[in-house]
């Protein structure tokens, strides 16, 4: 710290009761403030943000009205959280419409824009085999240019019927018939492709990237395990 | 955030997000060393290390808090391991090779407990980093102190024989230069797309 | 240093934090964590008043258990204190909204490595009653965010033509987006040090002949 002087002179061997009852106290009052504090304010810490990932779920996927976070397990099919919410591993979240039928299920995905890490969640439903909401829940990216991908109403209209169905490949798996990308602003010609920004081609194309890599994961396996997210019988 | 090759993160601790530059982190030393260029190297390689150890520690101390499932003692456990191991290392320097404890030994208690190490064990834990890519992240966020340290360093030198007007000279002229270097190195963003 | 009108001198402890002994503009201290998040006002007052509580607490604590402490483990108590209530403060915005959370992020745990408080504890809580210690903290942490305020509301002026989300240039100004950006905070802090440079040295030719050292 450079605010601190640094005492350099000798001085006698300081007697260790006194110091170690300070510190010990001390410590003793900290741990004691924190933990008071910790358990109060859990619960509300944890509503709010159960309340916002509600809140980002229901924006990408226009028709749910509740949602539940599934686990994607290791041998391969999905798994409800429940109430167990600290179970670490890959998640998505199903968002079912008032009558509890599976309406899509929305994804969280990463990569690298042009400044920072892009985090974004999209929303993808089966019966239409299409992206149907997106939303950008971090980025660093250039106020007034590469942030147009958050706040530019052309550009987040892509992602409202964004095709992605499925095709068998050579080997018999699954995988998307026809990768998203982007493409230059105003010459969108297919279901697949988004429409790019002017100024903000890197922060566009980076979206594209994100959806592109995370929808050629996740799709196939959501596609094949649709029965996993049914509610009811279980 | 599979896929970040480590040479990547390196650049974007470096050049990108150059934690002075962009993250105003580490401002202290950075206005209160770059007088002369060769403080500031030495500086710079003190920062740089102390940065290594400090991000080696929040991994050690992520892993023991997320394996006792307390996080609200994150920030204390951080500070309070990363100055002492700091201390740990200065003595060790200090018995085995005096001649580098001369020349980074007075810097190191400055910076223990410095912005720009605090900043770096938080972000390698927030962005979820392995071990290889803490490394990497370490290394790169020291390089590009060391960088913004010594750019800032050259000029202030050749500042220092220019005509000022008084009311602009110390700190507002070289928060303005620092100013002027924050635009240069958004030049670089992109270069990790 | 004891007066013997202490309301006196308790205004003093106040209002020297505010203007003449400015943490930010004068002593230029504690600029790390804070600049990083001046881009708008919101989040400038909050950071602002995050950093105010702090330092209160935190210098409270310390000048009640200044003579218990021995001197040779005070700088790890303070340090100690300093980051149990930065830990409370991030706990409690997190609390009150996780939009403001997400925005400041992690420099609100950053506050612990401000200078400014480390620095207050060392040379004022440790050596002060409570009171006196109350009011220096009150008036250095307002003086912080006044300042981290008029750096905040400038770079949202001039960056996006708004003050709190709401707007006050007319829609024919074209925002300078270059003001929301890193080095947008390094200009206006060297904008607002040049003024109250301006002002210092009015002052100096003004009070006396004696030459006064621009501070720095």
């Amino acid at each position: 710290m450079s605010a601190q002087p640094a005492p350099i002179v000798a001085e006698p061997p300081p007697p260790t009761w006194p110091m170690l009852r300070a510190m010990v106290g001390v410590g003793l009052l900290c741990g004691i403030l924190i933990a008071t504090t910790f358990l109060a304010t859990r619960p509300t810490i944890e509503r709010n943000q159960a309340e916002a990932l509600q809140r980002a779920v229901f924006d990408v996927i226009p028709k749910a009205r509740s949602s539940e976070t599934y686990l994607w397990l290791e041998e391969g099919r999905f798994e409800a959280v429940g109430e167990d919410a600290r179970r670490e591993g890959p998640r998505v979240h199903a968002g079912y419409d008032a009558e509890g039928r599976l309406v899509g299920v929305a994804i969280e995905a990463s990569g690298m824009g042009y400044q920072d890490v892009i985090r974004v969640l999209y929303g993808y439903a089966p019966d239409a085999a299409a992206v149907v909401g997106m939303r950008v829940l971090e980025s660093r990216e250039t106020p007034g240019l590469g942030d147009r991908i958050e706040t530019d109403a052309a550009f987040v209209a892509n992602f409202e019927a964004l095709d992605v169905s499925l095709e068998p490949a050579a080997d018999g798996a699954m995988r998307i018939a026809h990768p998203i990308e982007a493409v230059k602003s105003g010459s969108k010609q297919n279901p697949w492709e988004i429409d790019g920004i002017t100024g903000a081609t890197i922060s566009a194309q980076a979206i594209a990237n994100i959806l592109r890599r995370s929808s050629s994961d996740w799709i196939p396996r959501i596609q094949q395990r649709l029965d996993d997210f049914q509610r009811g019988e279980s | 955030m599979s896929g970040d090759s480590l040479w990547s993160i390196f650049l974007n601790a470096c050049l990108i997000n150059n934690f002075v530059l962009a993250y105003f982190l580490g401002l202290c030393p950075f206005l209160g060393v770059s007088g002369q260029l060769a403080t500031a190297t030495r500086m710079g390689g003190a920062v740089s290390f102390v940065m290594l150890v400090s991000s080696v520690c929040a991994f050690g101390i992520q892993w023991v808090l997320v394996a006792l499932d307390a996080p609200y003692l994150r920030l204390i456990s951080f500070i309070v391991v990363i100055a002492s191991t700091v201390q740990l290392v200065e003595m060790f320097i200090k018995k085995t090779s005096p001649a580098l404890f001369r020349s980074l030994g007075i810097f190191l208690p400055l910076i223990t407990t410095n912005c720009a190490i605090l900043g770096l064990a938080l972000f390698q834990t927030n962005k979820g980093f392995d071990f290889l890519e803490c490394i990497a992240y370490a290394l790169g966020a020291g390089a590009g102190f060391t960088l913004a340290l010594l750019l800032m360093a050259g000029l202030r030198e050749k500042l220092a024989l220019d005509e000022v007007p008084d009311l602009v000279r110390g700190t507002a002229l070289s928060l303005a230069l620092a100013g002027l270097l924050s635009i240069v190195f958004m030049g670089f963003a992109g270069l990790g797309g | 240093m004891e007066a013997p009108d202490t309301t006196a001198m308790g205004a003093e402890e106040f209002w020297k934090g505010l203007w003449k002994e400015n943490p930010v503009f004068v002593q230029v201290l504690g600029m790390c964590p804070a600049l990083a998040v001046s881009n708008t006002a919101r989040n400038a007052l909050a950071m602002g008043l995050a950093t105010l509580f702090v330092l209160t607490a935190s210098n409270a604590v310390i000048s009640l258990v200044r003579h218990v402490v021995p001197k040779q483990v005070r700088i790890a108590t303070y340090i100690l204190v300093i980051a149990t209530f930065v830990t409370l403060v991030d706990m409690g915005i997190q609390a009150i909204s996780l939009d403001l959370h997400k925005a400041l992020g992690a420099f609100i745990s950053l506050i612990v490595a401000n200078c400014l408080i480390l620095g207050r504890a060392e040379a004022f809580a440790s050596r002060h009653g409570l009171g006196a210690s109350l009011l220096d903290a009150l008036g250095m942490g307002a003086g912080f965010t006044v300042a981290l305020l008029s750096l905040g509301a400038v770079r949202e002026i001039l960056g996006a033509g708004t003050l709190f989300g709401l707007p006050v240039l007319p829609a024919a100004f074209e925002p300078w987006v270059v003001m929301l950006l890193p080095s947008g905070g390094f200009l206006t802090l060297a904008g607002w040090l040049l003024v109250f440079n301006a002002f210092e040295q009015r002052r100096a030719r003004a009070s006396a002949p004696e030459a006064r050292e621009v501070p720095g």
